[in-house]
């Protein structure tokens, strides 16, 4: 714990502007994101196949009144290669299902949003909108999918239905293959969003009278033709609490960008400033405007990596350590952060004032970063007056200020 | 000297989609809400039941081209729910109902291997196969599999998901922070497949879970489905509850074993069965005649009649006489998602038949229906039931029972508190687990033990 965590809150006087609230997520993959985070003495690699190893990560996280977490997840091992798999032994390899550990974790939680990685690329939307709309019934309303596509061949050979073209990088320009694979993503995100309205609210009727269980009127067919898959509808599970779950992307250029304005509601991006950030707000707002949602909510999350430490050159120092360990400096698609609480709560908000709403942090270490949020940066931007003192929603949209959307198929 | 005393296994399937579920019933509760998976799965667990079982549709069933709206409808998804259940039990095994036809073996075997992490080695999959066009318009390779080809898919996918779940042994996660070695072996997970329906290779990335492999389970009742379980299941989810049927099927099933180099008890025959619990058998008689009557209301006579008939009937009486028209056995049937639809191979002889019957025991449409349907397998006192589900399994009619409640969630809570207690004086039901996974409840090996058994002899 940071040792200002103990000084009392200094209230703002009347002169200053209370600080806006941001909104918290930890991204949870392993040990942590750093590749030699599993030698650090309070990783546990050898619990990360337990439930318990998942439930003390989300409880700390929800202890912290975080918004949400997200879970990772691959369709094939992890690797230090871009798009092929590595024979590496020094690193963890293997992981769970990401739905079932949110799910496994759910009746241990409370308040906080359980956000799993699903990839769109060798799934069926059918089943992956039904495992969702689950999760949020187990968790009575905290559920949210982040989608992910994968252009890896290696990952495409372990279904064997198609075969992906090789790509030398996501960067722009982007090869007409991705951008494929984007708008199947986005397609598939269509129809996960049609499913869950499949069902209207008030469709079980149980009307005794007249033998009937459900008003079959108030059940639709979604009857989604698309390029890659016809999806029939409607879904087997009724429509879930909080009506349509979180959806969230990562992004980090023009067509992700517009997959992130077309169908999420949060989206994550990689700014390195405060000048990039407002350059890529300026752009998924461009791209929502151009998609016609203008009108509805969008967050733009902030995504970091974290080496939270009291003091900064302890932060540096475990960094060094693990880059030792590792064999090479960490780099990452995000900003990687190395400081303190104090440090990183200034960083928070000069990104907010660009145009973030929030932020998804990466602990480099998760049993030592997560910590450091929830006990060093949380106290300290609580008492900026920028983060929360307790939940103040019982869904995951409520936390997120997120209206419970109307049905889109119920008559007006 | 009498055979030994066989010990009962007992499972509770959460009530279906289907009549055999009375949801008109004032006690009757969610469907669909996590509390009544939670009270179902927790009354189970604290009778000391083998495991929790779930069923599967991947579409809504429809009748006239319409969807069926007269039983309960809607479901959540297998896995999550199981996965969630996982936490609010301890050792109860979780069994879910998965479909080899729409889903892709990778997939499908990293799910059961992670549910069996986070259960800590209580997961089991009953493999089901379908083939019909109209389920398949909910996914993306669509209808095509003939149908003579679906356990063809069945087998081969259960074959690859098991070369799956063996692609890790169970030593090559090291994780010596010292050294830096996480894994002992860079190929951990290394598979390759090819055949005719599945032509895939890579590294499964979910470490052999505390099973090694989940329980299998298997439905079909066909032949072939029979030489199936017989060659790969762990146990059988088989439709034969009463005396005879059931001890017609064990026999058979039990017989094919040798040919797969198996004993008779690494199968076991676990029949779905239904039952009337009353404090006398005269009360428990009048409980199964009543809820036979909430099963199966006037438009649910109907609707039966229809599987038959393959006309709309909605227009006749369902307390007058059946319809003096014959079965149309010329047009695509009425009923859509449903496994029923096949028990009538000749819709005409049925009719004749029951025309017969109900003008014999002057029935009208409802009565006939209500008597030609199933009737509970079990009705009578605590210790009637108890009596006759341990006479059943010592007579080698089943190793135990699928046991299917009709009111959700709180339909097994007599059971636990009343007959329960009587087949443990008995001695033939646990009064505690004994040991921690699924297989060990069911007296089966753990499939590395079950490989070296083979290898050695």
């Amino acid at each position: 714990m940071s040792p200002s965590a103990a000084n009392p809150a200094t209230p703002a006087t009347d002169s200053e502007k209370p600080a806006s609230a941001l909104h918290l997520a930890v991204a949870l993959d392993g040990t942590g994101w750093h590749p030699a985070s599993w030698r650090e003495p309070v990783a546990r690699p050898r619990a990360l196949f337990t439930a318990r190893y998942w439930a003390d990560l989300v409880t700390e996280a929800e202890h912290g009144l975080l918004d949400f977490v997200t879970l990772e997840d691959g369709l094939g091992p992890q690797s230090s290669h871009f798009l092929d798999p590595d024979d590496r032994t020094d690193q963890v390899r293997g992981r769970l299902d990401a739905v079932l550990v949110a799910s496994r974790v759910a009746p241990l939680t409370r308040h906080i949003g359980l956000v799993p990685t699903v990839v769109a690329t060798h799934t069926e939307p059918f089943h992956i909108s039904k495992a969702i709309a689950t999760l949020d019934y187990v968790s009575t309303g905290r559920a949210g999918l982040r989608v992910q596509i994968t252009a890896r061949p290696n990952e495409a050979a372990h279904f064997g239905r198609r075969t992906v073209e090789r790509i030398d990088s996501y960067d722009p320009p982007v090869p007409p293959s991705v951008s494929d694979l984007f708008d199947e993503a986005a397609d598939h995100v269509e129809v996960v969003r049609r499913l869950w309205d499949s069902w209207e609210d008030d469709a079980e009727i149980r009307d005794v009278a007249t033998g009937r269980f459900i008003d079959r009127d108030k059940l639709h067919y979604i009857d989604f033709e698309g390029r890659h898959f016809s999806v029939k509808g409607p879904s087997i599970t009724p429509r879930p609490p909080q009506g349509q779950p979180l959806v969230t992307a990562l992004a980090h250029a023009t067509v992700p960008y517009r997959l992130v304005a077309r169908a999420a509601d949060v989206g994550y991006v990689t700014p390195h400033d405060a000048g990039q950030a407002r350059a890529i707000v300026a752009e998924i707002r461009a791209e929502q405007d151009a998609a016609g949602r203008s009108a509805e909510p969008l967050h733009v999350f902030g995504d970091l990596v974290v080496f939270l430490d009291d003091d900064p050159g302890a932060a540096r120092a475990r960094r060094e350590r693990l880059d030792a360990l590792a064999g090479e400096p960490y780099t990452s698609d995000a900003l990687v952060f190395t400081g303190t609480s104090a440090e990183l709560a200034d960083l928070l908000q000069e990104l907010q004032s660009a145009g973030l709403s929030g932020f998804r942090l990466r602990p480099a270490v998760a049993g030592h970063d997560l910590p450091a949020i929830t006990r060093g940066l949380v106290p300290e931007l609580q008492r900026r007056g920028a983060f929360r003192r307790a939940y103040e929603a019982d869904t995951l949209r409520g936390l997120l200020g997120l209206a419970r959307p109307a049905n889109r198929y119920a008559a007006a | 000297m009498s055979k030994p005393l066989k010990q009962i296994h007992l499972a509770a399937h959460f009530p279906g989609v289907n009549n055999t579920t009375v949801w008109s019933d004032p006690r009757a509760g969610s469907h669909i809400e996590f509390d009544s998976f939670v009270h179902f799965a927790r009354t189970a667990e604290r009778a000391k039941f083998d495991f929790l079982f779930l069923a599967e549709g991947l579409r809504l069933r429809e009748q006239g081209g319409r969807i069926y709206d007269l039983d309960v409808v809607g479901r959540p998804d297998t896995f999550t729910v199981l996965a969630a259940l996982a936490a609010v039990t301890d050792r109860l095994g979780l069994t879910g109902t998965i479909n080899s036809t729409f889903n892709e073996p990778y997939e499908v075997a990293r799910q059961f291997a992670s549910l069996d992490h986070l259960s800590d080695g209580r997961s089991a999959w009953n493999v089901v196969t379908s083939w019909d066009a109209f389920t398949g318009e909910n996914f993306r390779r669509g209808g095509f599999l003939p149908q003579d080809e679906r356990y063809s898919r069945a087998k081969e996918f259960l074959a690859t998901a098991h070369e799956l779940f063996d692609s890790w042994q169970g030593d090559e996660i090291v994780a010596d922070q010292a050294t830096g070695t996480f894994l002992r072996d860079a190929r951990a997970g290394a598979f390759v497949h090819h055949g005719k329906h599945f032509d895939i290779h890579g590294r499964f990335n979910v470490p052999r879970s505390p099973q090694g492999r989940p329980v299998i389970f298997q439905a079909g009742d066909s032949d072939e489905g029979r030489e199936f379980a017989a060659a790969e299941a762990d146990a059988i989810f088989s439709r034969y509850g009463t005396l005879e049927a059931g001890q017609e099927f064990y026999t058979d099933v039990k017989s094919r074993l040798a040919t797969y180099g198996r004993r008779p008890e690494q199968l076991l025959i676990l029949p779905a069965a239904t039952f009337a619990l009353a404090d006398t058998d005269a009360e428990a008689e009048e409980l199964a005649r009543e809820v036979r009557r909430q099963q199966v209301s006037g438009a649910t006579a109907l609707k039966h009649l229809e599987f038959v008939w393959n006309r709309d009937l909605s227009g006749y009486d369902p307390e007058g006489p059946l319809p003096d028209v014959d079965p149309d056995v010329d047009t695509d049937h009425i009923a859509r998602g449903r496994a029923q639809v096949r028990m009538y191979r000749d819709p005409l002889a049925t009719a004749r038949e029951w025309r017969e019957l109900a003008e014999a025991n002057n029935w009208s449409i409802r009565d006939l229906v209500i008597h030609t349907g199933n009737r509970q397998n079990f009705v009578g006192s605590p210790s009637t039931i108890a009596k006759t589900i341990n006479e059943y399994v010592q007579a080698d009619a089943s190793d135990g029972f699928i046991l299917v409640p009709h009111i959700t969630p709180t339909g097994l809570d007599e059971f636990a508190d009343k007959v329960v207690p009587l087949l443990q004086e008995q001695g033939v039901f646990r009064t505690d687990y004994e040991g921690t996974t699924l297989r060990d409840h069911l007296g089966l090996a753990h499939p590395d033990e079950t490989r070296e058994h083979r290898a050695a002899s």
